[in-house]
Formats: C-alpha cells, structure tokens, sequence
C-alpha cells in the first residue's frame, strides 16, 4: 500500500538525530511492548506480514508522529481484535470482560530462549527454478496495490541488474492477506541513483532492493 | 475509522511528550492486564525477552563476527559465501537472523543498511535496534542522500568512493564488514572486536582507530 510507512526519498523528515550511547529502551512501557509483541506473535494466529500490514495501516499521521514501539502497540491492539483475542470493550475498559478466542500456542518464560534462538525462517522450496539469473537487466512493475507489498514506490518502473538469486520465500503480498505463503524467488536488484533519482542523483551512488520474482520483468 | 479506534487516538492529540508517554505507559499496561487476566500471555515471558536483549543479544555478537572475518581469511569467505551458516556457527542465530547476508566494505565501496518500508534489523547479531534506524528521517533519506546522512553521523567519505546502499525489503538481514583499521595486524581477535562499533556494522560509521583498543 502506497502509505506512511514508504518512505524511501521522502523530503521533509528532518535530521537523523543519533544518541550517544543510547539505551534499548527509553521507557518501562517500551520493554513491555516489545514482551507483549512476540509472545502475542507466539500464538501463531497472524504472521509477521500481517503485523507489518496492520502497521502501515495506522493513519499516516499517527505512523510518523509516533514511536516505533508505539506504532508495535496500536497494531498489536488491531490484531488482537481481528482475531478474537481481545475486543474493543476490553481495551476501552483495561479489563477482561469475556473469555476470548484460545490461541494455538501460549509463550510461557521457559520456551523463551528456544523461541528467539529457533526464529521463524521463511525460505521456502519451490518447485520451479529461477527465471533471473545474475547480470541479468530487469525492471520492476509498476503498480499500487492497496494492500501489502513490499515493493517500495521510489524502486517501481526502474531498470536494474539482477545481481545475486537470494533463493525462495514466502511471498508477503498474499501471506499478508491470509492467502497463503505462495512462496516465490527473491533477487537483489541493483539500480544505479541515476535511474531513481534522475539527473541530481549522486553518481557514486547505487541502491538495491530484494525483490520477489513477479515484481520483476525483463527489459 | 471506527469508534473504538476513535476511542483510542483521543492521545494523538496530546502535545505534551511527557502526557504523551504516560498515555503510552496506560496503554500498554491495560493491554498486559487483559492478556494476563484472559492467560494468553506470561509476564515472566516478557521478563525473559527483555533480559535477553538487554543482556545476552547486542552488538558484540556482530563485532566478533566482524573480528573473526578480518583474523581469518577462511571466515571471510565463509561469511561471503554463506553468512547465515558462518555466523550460526560462532552461535548467533534466530529472530531476525535466519536469513543472514554479510557485505563487506572496501577501499573502493562503502555499504550502508536501511529498511525504508518498516524496521529489518539483523537482531541475532546487532540486538535490537536504534531508535534512529526506525524513524523517518533515516528511512527516507538513505536511499537518496547517503552522505547527508552520514555526515550526521560524523562519516565524511571521499568524493570518489562509491556507496551502496542495501534496502531490507525482504527477509534478508545484512550486516556490514567495516574494513579493518590500519595498524592493528598485531592485535587479537578480543582487541580487534572493541573497535568494531554498532555503527560501522550498519554502514552509519567505520571501525575505530587501533589507538582505541585495549
């Protein structure tokens, strides 16, 4: 979806503002957000496209003006009530009010290191072999879905190199979207500034992006 | 927008930092008061996550990559080859890690990492990641004006070096190979970690100087 979260080449945004020394977290409440965001990931019900999906989905005034553990924490609250976990009741009053749906697993303290060590790899087999090969000249499609992708507007309708076949994985357009994993073959592409950016690009300059097979055609 | 949603943005118009965090605070607590009450969620979980990456999961793990790859030419390849393997190997795996790639900075290249679309960080080997990394005016200038940004970071790159920048779009993590330092050829793998700083395994700055080791 062309929304706040694309925010590749965007002006406007300020400096960058690094901290010296800057702690993991700047508050309690962060430490929280992030705890409550894997273990309610842990039941399985949604998949890490779909967060990402609820995310960008924040109205974009809220996305940018908002931290990134505050952007966590109002899709959280957004999943958990697609999926029946917690209704808008229960948020409004801080309180269970009703027994809610049961998930298919509950993250308890002793599966904790086992569960960050394992992660959740999405490379996937297929059965076709790649259509790209590396050195090949491609160029991205141009569309705008309203729903997810993962094809950034600055890098759609762009000529680029096909630089390595990174293998295949699970294709985030439709596994956003609960239509399965439809697993594809991911390339990085490389395009020089010129061919984004136009004739003010730095000339030293080139961007890649990992790119799913069917965002890609050749030239 | 519907009303519970409406409900729930009443702090978005909220202009006091201070407000707005203790509204943050309220939130996130009634949130861990539901799911516990309800048995979904175990506070002691949340207690171990945080442990862990405050803890067990930073950016030294990535820094004794990067060490071994400059002591090591057969790491190095390795690393070059297959990173997610080379670096499982010296035990640095998981979320976010599963799908490792390592680029390695030359004379001629520099690399810089940014996801523009969410916040792709390689946890397993950078911990969690900085505010900054996440924010939008990283995001969005990265990829168009890389020595704006890295001057912000006190980075000034010759005008001839090439910069590469790698947008996370997909599962793939990387971590940047800073180049070694002069004059540190007699320095131990341990040393050589201590000038390998967060920064230059994102490409937002280089390794320290050897001057800088224990």
């Amino acid at each position: 979806m062309n929304g706040a979260q694309d925010l590749g080449g965007q002006h406007g945004m300020g400096p960058v503002a690094p901290e010296t020394d800057e702690p993991y977290f700047h508050a309690e409440w962060e430490k929280r957000a992030l705890g409550l965001t894997l273990s309610c990931g842990a039941f399985a019900a949604w998949t890490i496209d779909e967060s990402r999906h609820a995310r960008e989905s924040l109205p974009p005034a809220t996305y940018l003006s908002a931290s990134y553990y505050e952007i966590w924490t109002r899709a959280l609250e957004t999943l958990l009530k697609r999926h029946g976990f917690v209704s808008a009741a229960e948020l409004a009053a801080g309180q269970m009010l009703e027994k809610g749906r049961e998930p298919a697993r509950i993250l308890t303290a002793d599966m904790v290191p086992a569960v960050l060590a394992k992660g959740a790899p999405c490379d996937r087999p297929v059965s076709a072999g790649p259509v790209f090969a590396a050195g090949d000249r491609v160029r991205t499609k141009n569309f705008n879905p309203e729903t997810h992708t993962r094809l950034p507007r600055y890098a759609r309708a762009r000529t680029g190199i096909v630089e390595a076949v990174q293998g295949a994985f699970v294709f985030p357009d439709d596994n956003a979207h609960g239509k399965g994993e439809n697993p594809q073959w991911v390339y990085t592409v490389v395009f020089d500034a010129g061919e984004i950016w136009g004739e003010s690009a730095d000339p030293t300059l080139t961007v890649s992006i990992d790119a799913w097979e069917s965002y890609l055609e050749r030239t | 927008m519907t009303s519970e949603d409406d409900m729930h943005n009443h702090d978005d118009h909220d202009d006091g930092h201070d407000n707005h965090f203790s509204d943050m605070q309220a939130r996130v607590k009634a949130l861990e008061t539901i799911l516990t009450q309800k048995g979904l969620i175990d506070p002691a979980a949340i207690d171990a996550i945080v442990e862990t990456y405050e803890t067990k999961i930073g950016p030294r793990n990535g820094a004794h990559v990067v060490a071994k790859a400059w002591s090591e030419p057969d790491f190095a390849e390795w690393l070059r080859n297959d990173a997610t393997v080379a670096i499982a190997s010296l035990g640095y795996t998981g979320r976010q890690g599963e799908h490792m790639r390592a680029v390695f900075n030359t004379p001629e290249t520099h690399n810089l990492v940014v996801c523009t679309l969410c916040s792709c960080y390689p946890w397993a080997v950078l911990g969690l990641p900085p505010v900054w990394y996440k924010a939008p005016p990283y995001r969005s200038r990265a990829v168009i004006d890389p020595r704006g940004v890295l001057e912000e970071f006190g980075v000034t790159l010759p005008e001839t070096k090439k910069i590469r920048v790698w947008d996370s779009t997909a599962e793939l993590r990387y971590i940047v190979i800073p180049e070694r330092p002069a004059g540190t050829e007699s320095l131990g793998q341990e040393a050589l970690a201590d000038l390998v700083t967060r920064d230059s395994m994102i490409g937002t700055g280089l390794a320290n100087p050897a001057g800088d080791a224990r």
